[in-house]
C-alpha cells in the first residue's frame, strides 16, 4: 500500500508540493471508501472535510421540491470536492453523493485552517492551489448558465 | 416503410444554384424540435460528399437553409440531414412527411481534413446538434480504424432528453476501440452519467496533444472554450479544426453573406483551422 504522503502528492491538487507542506497536509488526511450512494457532503451541514478523489465518480445535487433532485456537476478521479470549507459560513451549499465506490482521501478542512493560520506561507501556498479550481468551476459554471445548446446549430 | 415516393420534378443539377427535387423516405425525431430526414432521390446518381460538407435544403416556398450532412459518407446516394427547428425554414423541413418534396443543391463547403488523421490520435468533441456534421466523420474514422490511434468523442448537450443518435451511442459505447464520454448541462436522479460543460471532459481524456487531430462542432461559443482547453493541454492550433457556422445563402461565394473576417465560410469553411480562427473569433463584431 502506498503510503498516504505519496499519494497526496500524486493528486494534481497538489502537485509539486514541497516535503514540509506534504507533511502538514498528511497528518490532516486519511484514505476513506464511500460505497455507492452514500452522501459524502450534506446540504447545510458544516463544512469540515475536503475529499481527493482517487477513484470513482461523486455527483453535486440538490434537492428542488417539485423538481427532484437536480445535479449540478459530476466530479472524479483527480478532482476535489469541497470548497466550502475555504470561507465563512463554513457550510456546505449542495449534497454531494458517490456513483459508485469511491476512493478519496479525507482531509480534515478545520486542522488545515489551523495550519494555514498559523504559517501563512503554507496558507499562501494552499490558497494558489485551491483558488484554480474555484476559477475553473466558476467558468464551468458560466457556461452552463449561457445555455449555449439552447439556441442556434 | 415509407410510402413510394411521388416526384413532382425529375432533373440534375446543371447549375451550382439549382436546386435537385428529391423527396423524404423517412423522417425520425431524435430529441426535441430536432428531426433526422432520410432522403430519397428519383434514382439519378447523388454526388459524393465529404465529412463536415452541407446541401442547402429547400422547404418549397418558404425557403432555403444550409444544413450539414449527418450521414455516411460510404453511402452518397442516402442523403441524410439532422435538422433543428428554429426559424420558419427549418420548422417547415422537419414537417414534411414521407414522399413531400425537398430541393437540394450541393454539397458545398470544405469538410473534415480526416486525410490528416493517419497515424494520429483523433479527439471529436461535439456541443449539441454539433454531433450530427460529426457524425460522418465518425462513420468514415472507424470505417478506417487501423490507420488511427486513439479516437475519442466528447458529447456535450443540455439536457438527457436533448441526446442525439442515442441507439448509436449507445454501439459505440460499447466499443472497445472508442473512448465515448457524453456530459450534460443539467439532469435530474434517473441520470448517472456526467453533468458539466464539455470542456471539462478533457483533462479526462487519454490523448497525445503532439499527435492529436481535434475537430470541434458545436455552438461557437462552446467550440472557443473548447479549442482553448486544447491549446493549454498542449494541442497545437493548426491542428484543431471547427466547424463554423455564419449566414449561407449562395453557398458557393458568390454573395458574402456568410463572410467571417477573412473567409467565406461556405466556400472556404465550415471547417477551419483554429490557427487560422482565433484572431477573428475575439472580434466582437464579427
Amino acid at each position: 500500500m502506498q503510503p498516504l504522503a505519496q499519494i497526496i502528492a500524486q493528486h494534481p491538487v497538489f502537485s509539486g508540493i514541497s516535503a514540509a507542506s506534504l507533511q502538514l497536509i498528511s497528518g490532516c488526511a486519511r484514505n476513506v471508501c464511500i460505497d455507492p450512494g452514500q452522501f459524502l457532503l450534506r446540504h447545510g451541514e458544516p463544512a469540515h472535510t475536503l475529499y481527493l478523489l482517487r477513484h470513482g465518480h461523486v455527483v453535486l445535487e440538490i434537492a428542488a421540491a417539485g423538481r427532484g433532485t437536480l445535479a449540478v456537476q459530476t466530479l472524479g478521479p483527480g478532482e476535489l470536492v469541497g470548497l466550502s470549507w475555504l470561507l465563512p459560513p463554513y457550510q456546505w451549499s449542495y449534497d454531494v453523493r458517490a456513483l459508485e465506490l469511491v476512493r478519496a482521501v479525507q482531509i480534515d478542512a478545520d486542522c488545515l485552517r489551523r495550519k494555514s493560520e498559523a504559517d501563512h506561507d503554507f496558507g499562501y501556498d494552499m490558497m494558489k492551489r485551491f483558488m484554480p479550481v474555484l476559477v475553473q468551476r466558476l467558468q464551468a459554471t458560466r457556461l452552463q448558465l449561457l445555455d449555449v445548446y439552447g439556441t442556434g446549430r | 416503410m415509407a410510402p413510394a415516393a411521388e416526384f413532382p420534378v425529375s432533373q440534375t443539377a446543371p447549375e451550382p444554384l439549382l436546386p435537385r427535387v428529391v423527396c423524404v423516405h423517412r423522417r425520425r425525431r431524435d430529441a426535441p424540435r430536432v428531426w433526422t430526414l432520410e432522403l430519397q432521390t428519383a434514382g439519378e446518381p447523388q454526388p459524393p460528399f465529404a465529412a463536415g460538407q452541407f446541401n442547402m435544403l429547400t422547404a418549397f416556398g418558404v425557403g432555403e437553409v444550409p444544413i450539414s450532412f449527418s450521414g455516411d459518407p460510404a453511402a452518397p446516394q442516402r442523403l441524410v440531414h439532422t435538422v433543428r427547428a428554429v426559424g420558419a425554414v427549418s420548422e417547415a423541413l422537419v414537417r414534411l412527411e414521407a414522399g413531400a418534396p425537398l430541393g437540394v443543391r450541393g454539397p458545398y463547403g470544405k469538410g473534415w481534413p480526416l486525410e490528416a488523421a493517419d497515424g494520429r490520435d483523433v479527439l471529436l468533441v461535439a456541443g449539441g446538434l454539433g454531433l450530427a456534421p460529426l457524425r460522418p466523420a465518425l462513420y468514415q474514422l472507424l470505417a478506417q480504424r487501423e490507420r488511427h490511434g486513439r479516437i475519442t468523442l466528447l458529447y456535450g448537450t443540455r439536457s438527457p432528453r436533448d441526446i442525439l443518435f442515442r441507439r448509436e451511442l449507445a454501439a459505440w459505447g460499447t466499443r472497445g476501440d472508442l473512448a465515448l464520454e457524453v456530459t450534460v448541462d443539467h439532469a435530474t436522479t434517473p441520470w448517472q452519467g456526467h453533468v458539466g460543460v464539455v470542456t471539462a471532459l478533457i483533462a479526462h481524456a487519454r490523448f497525445d496533444p503532439q499527435r492529436t487531430l481535434a475537430l470541434l462542432c458545436g455552438p461557437e461559443i462552446m467550440m472557443r472554450f473548447t479549442a482553448e482547453a486544447l491549446c493549454a493541454a498542449g494541442v497545437a492550433p493548426e491542428a484543431i479544426h471547427l466547424s463554423m457556422e455564419r449566414s449561407m445563402k449562395c453557398g458557393v461565394g458568390t454573395c458574402g453573406h456568410c463572410q467571417f473576417g477573412g473567409f467565406l465560410l461556405c466556400r472556404d469553411g465550415p471547417v477551419l483551422p483554429y490557427a487560422l480562427l482565433r484572431a477573428p473569433l475575439r472580434v466582437r463584431e464579427l
